[in-house]
């Protein structure tokens, strides 16, 4: 497994060279110019010199091969330096155009807001669809099922931007119970200031996790309903098993091994998802980021976030393809 | 079949007078679909002696799975509906008891075997976690007495290095072995039953008659009863005492095994008895077909469900449904043919 594991990784390389290759001519080929949202009465020479000055008049390879020197080398030993009191030799970090300051700080300042919105609703969306899945194949055609059925094609069918006005509309305009607004400026000190934060996180996260659990429960039933036709079933129960041991633990164990591998894939993909989302509730994380950035023609940060998210999408398939194997015994990798 | 001639009949008029261990009397299972009942058993009733081997042959789709799944109701509801039927069991009506009576019953005294092995493990666990349960189930022991236990159980079946073994997947084993785990599963907490379901069908021949004899020799050491499904009854010959044969759902011959094979009563019997292959001679023989198919039950058994299939089939065959004629005492025949008041008049 561990060598696996390393192969993999060294094999991840070459994909990311690539995409990263990818990311930067599709973000720098757009006809888009950071100097546009300047002010119309600065004179054009001006703005030429402002282009020059962020690195624009450079060919493209020599464009391309300083930000991978500097996403590979600087920033991390940057931050060694700052973890371990190092003093390697870094030079220029990434800096975002909009802001003169680096990328990865603006990140790290706003990836907490977006794990805890997004990550929160993952987490909800699992205690919510395995049961469901569960409970949905075991009693298939109830009318247990056939509610679980009926909302999982709502969370399918009706996109985020539209459950969460929808949300915002009764629950806060109407009903005045949660903020429309999530104020990531609050810190939670006490328990009235944790109350009102679990207040303002109830509704984003609920648009998030109805509509990964609507995914997931589907996932999760049809697996079900796979392996409780199996004949090791049968088995199980003619060994005198209870219903609960024969499903929680003989079908639920196989039929988790599908699922976790759509659970792993899912992660990174939430991040992409959750942009729209925070959008809405006006979160400013990781997606807002990353669509401000865009308005702006900001280049470094943009590439730099989509690269950051193909990283993730490919250590999560590694990891997909690790807990596979954890889970079915059947799969070994040596 | 040269086994015939080895079992006396008596032995086997004997069996009958001892208080049987399992009796099944007129069970009857449906299975309920869009297209209406489709009827799997039609009053089948049978009984087990204490250390027999009974035999149950017939062809795919004759009831002999449904029959034994409904006695332990393994079969899923709905669509399975067990109409009618008793079945005795240590003084109680499986049929009857509630659902932790019967999971006790279940893997405690009856064990089941089933026809293929590749797909009757969990493959995510280990076969000693699948030995194991029945033992902390039924008998209550501790993880480490159940260890214990099951090792010695996967040495009984014939399993070498047998407690390094259980840490061992479903897959690590050949198909003879896991039918041997199978057994070891079955044969846990000593049950006074063992059905074991097609147990050797999925199997090739060499292993299929390794399993046989480890059953024969088991039967021996722990003295359980024994019902051996299957279709092939050559097969049957070699170990049964007694044969139900069954068509359409229901028992059509019923009878010790050597009088099964001398003087086969039923047409079906007799058709299927010629469709074993044969060695004898120096030519190889043509094998022989029934020709016709598997009756269609999707209704109450008006007539005799073999009437259409057979040559000897006249009128009232086709008109009215036989019951089972008692030919001698250790053979019954449910054909028109057995009819003493017809044939007398």
């Amino acid at each position: 497994m561990l060598i696996f594991t390393i192969r993999r990784l060294l094999l991840a390389i070459p994909t990311l060279l690539f995409i990263s290759f990818i990311i930067f001519l599709v973000v720098t080929l757009a006809p888009s110019d950071p100097t546009a949202n300047l002010p119309l009465t600065i004179p054009p020479e001006v703005k030429q010199k402002i282009r020059e000055s962020l690195g624009l008049g450079q060919p493209l390879p020599v464009r391309y091969f300083k930000w991978l020197w500097q996403f590979v080398y600087i920033e991390p030993a940057h931050y060694l330096n700052q973890a371990f009191g190092f003093s390697i030799d870094t030079g220029q970090r990434i800096l975002s155009w909009q802001t003169r300051s680096p990328v990865m700080d603006i990140i790290s300042q706003r990836m907490p807001q977006t794990l805890w919105v997004v990550g929160t609703s993952y987490v909800v969306a699992i205690l919510i669809a395995v049961p469901i899945g569960v409970i949905s194949a075991y009693k298939q055609y109830s009318w247990f099922d056939q509610i679980g059925t009926f909302i999982s094609m709502i969370g399918f069918s009706v996109p985020t931007f539209f459950t969460g006005v929808l949300l915002i509309v009764i629950f806060s305009v109407h009903l005045g119970w949660f903020p429309s607004i999530y104020d990531t400026t609050h810190s939670v000190t006490d328990w009235d200031s944790f109350v009102v934060q679990v207040k303002q996180m109830i509704m984003p996260t609920f648009v998030l996790a109805l509509a990964n659990a609507a995914q997931l429960s589907r996932f999760m039933r049809a697996s079900m309903l796979d392996n409780l036709s199996q004949d090791y079933v049968r088995t199980a129960r003619a060994k005198g098993l209870q219903e609960k041991t024969v499903l929680l633990v003989h079908v639920l164990r196989n039929s988790m091994i599908p699922v976790i591998t759509v659970i792993a894939l899912g992660i990174p993909n939430i991040f992409g998802s959750a942009i729209i989302t925070e959008q809405v509730f006006k979160v400013n994380g990781i997606g807002q980021l990353l669509i401000i950035a865009i308005q702006g023609g900001d280049v470094p940060t943009v590439q730099t976030i989509t690269f950051i998210f193909a990283i993730l999408i490919v250590l999560f398939n590694l990891l997909a393809d690790i807990l596979y194997g954890v889970f079915d015994p059947r799969i070994r990798y040596d | 079949m040269a086994v015939g001639t080895v079992r006396s009949s008596k032995v086997s008029a004997e069996l009958e007078n001892a208080a049987p261990v399992l009796s099944v009397e007129n069970l009857e299972t449906v299975f309920l679909t869009s297209e209406g009942a489709v009827h799997a058993v039609n009053g089948v009733s049978f009984s087990l002696q204490p250390g027999e081997l009974l035999g149950i042959v017939g062809e795919s789709g004759s009831g002999k799975s449904v029959t034994m799944m409904s006695l332990l109701k393994l079969l899923p509801m709905p669509p399975a509906e067990i109409r009618s039927g008793t079945v005795g069991f240590d003084g109680k009506d499986l049929l009857q008891v509630d659902q932790q009576e019967l999971r006790a019953i279940r893997g405690g005294d009856i064990g089941f075997i089933f026809q293929d092995p590749m797909t009757s493990l969990n493959p995510v666990f280990t076969v000693g976690f699948q030995i194991m349960e029945p033992l902390r189930m039924h008998l209550g022991l501790n993880k480490a007495n159940a260890r214990k236990r099951a090792a010695e159980l996967l040495e009984l079946v014939g399993i070498p290095s047998a407690s390094q073994r259980l840490r061992d997947y479903p897959h690590q084993f050949s198909g003879g072995m896991r039918q041997r785990v199978m057994i070891a599963i079955a044969l846990a907490c000593d049950p006074k039953v063992l059905i074991a379901d097609e147990a050797t069908t999925a199997l090739d021949v060499t292993v299929q008659a390794q399993i046989i004899e480890l059953i024969k020799d088991l039967r021996e050491k722990l003295g359980m009863a024994i019902i051996w499904i299957t279709h092939d009854l050559g097969v049957v010959a070699g170990i049964a005492d007694r044969v139900a044969v069954m068509y359409g759902g229901q028992i059509v011959e019923y009878a010790s095994v050597a009088e099964l094979y001398d003087d086969p009563r039923h047409p079906y019997t007799k058709a299927l008895l010629q469709t074993l292959p044969r060695h004898e001679g120096d030519r190889m023989e043509r094998l022989v077909s029934i020709p016709g198919q598997a009756p269609n039950l999707s209704g109450p058994l008006q007539a005799c469900p073999f009437a259409p299939r057979c040559e000897s089939a006249h009128d009232r065959c086709r008109q009215e449904n036989p019951p089972l004629f008692e030919v001698s005492p250790v053979q019954k025949s449910r054909c028109w043919l057995e009819d003493q008041e017809v044939v007398n008049a």
